[in-house]
């Protein structure tokens, strides 16, 4: 029988630290807030262009009767037979190139899927402030960090060389 | 009794469903081929892949996996897209599911930010570093990785114990500097329980490789996160389950972008990927009242044992039974 099961045994709390709640705090809260709303757009937002998609009503870039084909390749191949084939432009469709296709029913799907990789860095960026106005300098550093990575990752400046 | 015969014909029939599908969809034929057949309508492929993830989210609710750990062998096995879209599309599975639940789970106080910000911080980065590294290997190398890593994760879910409450006498140097600690409320007990950690370091270092296969894979990381936190950390079994989703929610940011950028991304994969696993994990959920989580969690080793084999066969290039 471990400690913290012998103390409740005997209905004690162990460890317990003087002001300490089990009500999460405050950033854990705003932190919560930022990501449910961010989950909530992206999945909306992905749901709705995944229907514009599906009934046609734009057009898609790549066409669909063709992606049997194509999702069998690597997406290195995916993306030069893709270009040579249908979309023709000057450089693949990869990083942030999609944002030129946003009036193709298939390219607008990638706008929900950002936002849900995004939320995450908004929710670093939302409890920043509060750290530094708490001088929790060692969270807020780990913070930053974050973002840093995280954003450095959405920038496409990581990549593998096709 | 009666019931959990039910429950077991129910679970029989899932499974049967999830590994023969698409076997007799595609007629156990190596991806090569499948260019060529071009006799299936487009539509048999998001619609299957819809009924699959399905079938998988309400299994991983009771088997108490992610959805991603299931995702990415059994699509990559059994369906014709290639590893790299299945890896982006499986990341975006688990990332989604770890973004509907974190909110929750960090209101209740079962998800402790404190926690997650310094472990998700190395996992993230090298779950990117596992990504590039994912994405330059030759297919069939990264196939054959990745079904060794389902065997690793099957031996672990069969060998790692659980504990409730680990006992922690003395929090470490590291965990006291960062302030890790919290109270929640254990519902079951009516009582409020005090938490700390220790060994805080080793669970770092080990999050570093969590967060490499996790990137490299495309895995969700619950299977690896939550005996991590809990039994070499000493956090309550609940707090690293929830914490642990959270977690996945960062970690899975930082590859999934990785993959999105490399063109990794198909859509029509996605969507209906994202779906499925939420509408079988919210079914899933409810079966969990009256379905035994220990039978269901053997059906979900007997798949992952399944969807292993036949990662290192399709990696090798070896004939499979199915």
């Amino acid at each position: 029988m471990t400690e913290t099961e012998k103390g409740l045994e005997t209905g004690k709390n162990l460890n317990s630290s003087p002001g300490q709640t089990a009500e999460a705090d405050a950033d854990q809260i705003l932190y919560a807030s930022i990501l449910a709303k961010g989950m909530y757009l992206g999945l909306g937002l992905l749901l709705a262009t995944f229907a514009l998609y599906m009934t046609g009503l734009l057009q898609p870039g790549i066409p669909i009767e063709e992606l049997p084909r194509l999702w069998t390749l690597s997406a290195h191949e995916y993306l030069e037979v893709v270009n040579h084939e249908f979309l023709h432009r000057p450089e693949v469709v990869d990083g942030w190139r999609w944002m030129a296709l946003l009036g193709m029913g298939d390219y607008l799907n990638f706008v929900g899927i950002a936002l849900l990789a995004a939320v995450t860095i908004v929710c670093y960026g939302g409890i920043l402030p509060n750290l530094f106005r708490k001088k929790d300098w060692i969270y807020a550093t780990i913070a930053v960090l974050e973002i840093i990575v995280l954003v450095l990752a959405a920038s496409g400046l990581v990549a593998v060389g096709h | 009794m009666g019931r959990f015969s039910e429950c077991t014909r129910v679970f029989a029939v899932l499974t049967l469903v999830l590994v023969i599908t698409p076997a007799a969809l595609y007629g156990a034929q190596e991806p090569a081929t499948f260019m060529d057949a071009g006799t299936t309508a487009w539509w048999v492929w998001p619609l299957s892949l819809f009924v699959m993830t399905f079938v998988m989210g309400i299994l991983a609710a009771l088997g108490g996996v992610g959805g991603g750990v299931l995702y990415v062998p059994i699509v990559s096995g059994f369906f014709p897209f290639h590893l790299d879209f299945v890896r982006g599309a499986g990341l975006l599975v688990a990332l989604s599911g770890a973004l509907a639940a974190g909110p929750g789970f960090l209101r209740m106080n079962l998800a402790s930010l404190r926690l997650a910000m310094p472990v998700a911080l190395i996992a993230s980065t090298c779950a990117i570093f596992g990504a590039l590294v994912g994405l330059s290997l030759p297919t069939n190398i990264t196939q054959t990785a990745l079904g060794a890593t389902i065997l690793g994760i099957v031996v672990l879910m069969i060998m790692a114990k659980k504990s409730t409450f680990p006992d922690v006498p003395e929090s470490d140097k590291l965990s006291s500097i960062l302030g890790i600690y919290g109270i929640y409320t254990e519902a079951s007990l009516g009582q409020t329980i005090n938490w700390k950690v220790h060994r805080t370091l080793t669970g770092l270092v080990l999050f570093i490789f969590i967060g490499f296969a996790a990137g490299m894979f495309g895995l969700g990381a619950g299977w690896a996160n939550v005996p991590v936190l809990n039994l070499t950390m000493g956090v309550p079994l609940k707090i690293s389950v929830g914490t642990s989703k959270f977690l996945l929610s960062i970690t899975d940011t930082s590859a999934a972008w990785i993959y999105l950028n490399q063109g990794c991304v198909i859509p029509m994969m996605v969507v209906p990927s994202i779906v499925g696993i939420m509408g079988g994990s919210f079914i899933g959920v409810r079966i969990l009242r009256v379905a035994k989580p220990t039978f269901v969690r053997w059906i979900v080793i007997v798949m992952l044992l399944f969807a292993g084999a036949k990662a290192i066969t399709k990696g090798l290039g070896l004939p499979f039974i199915v």
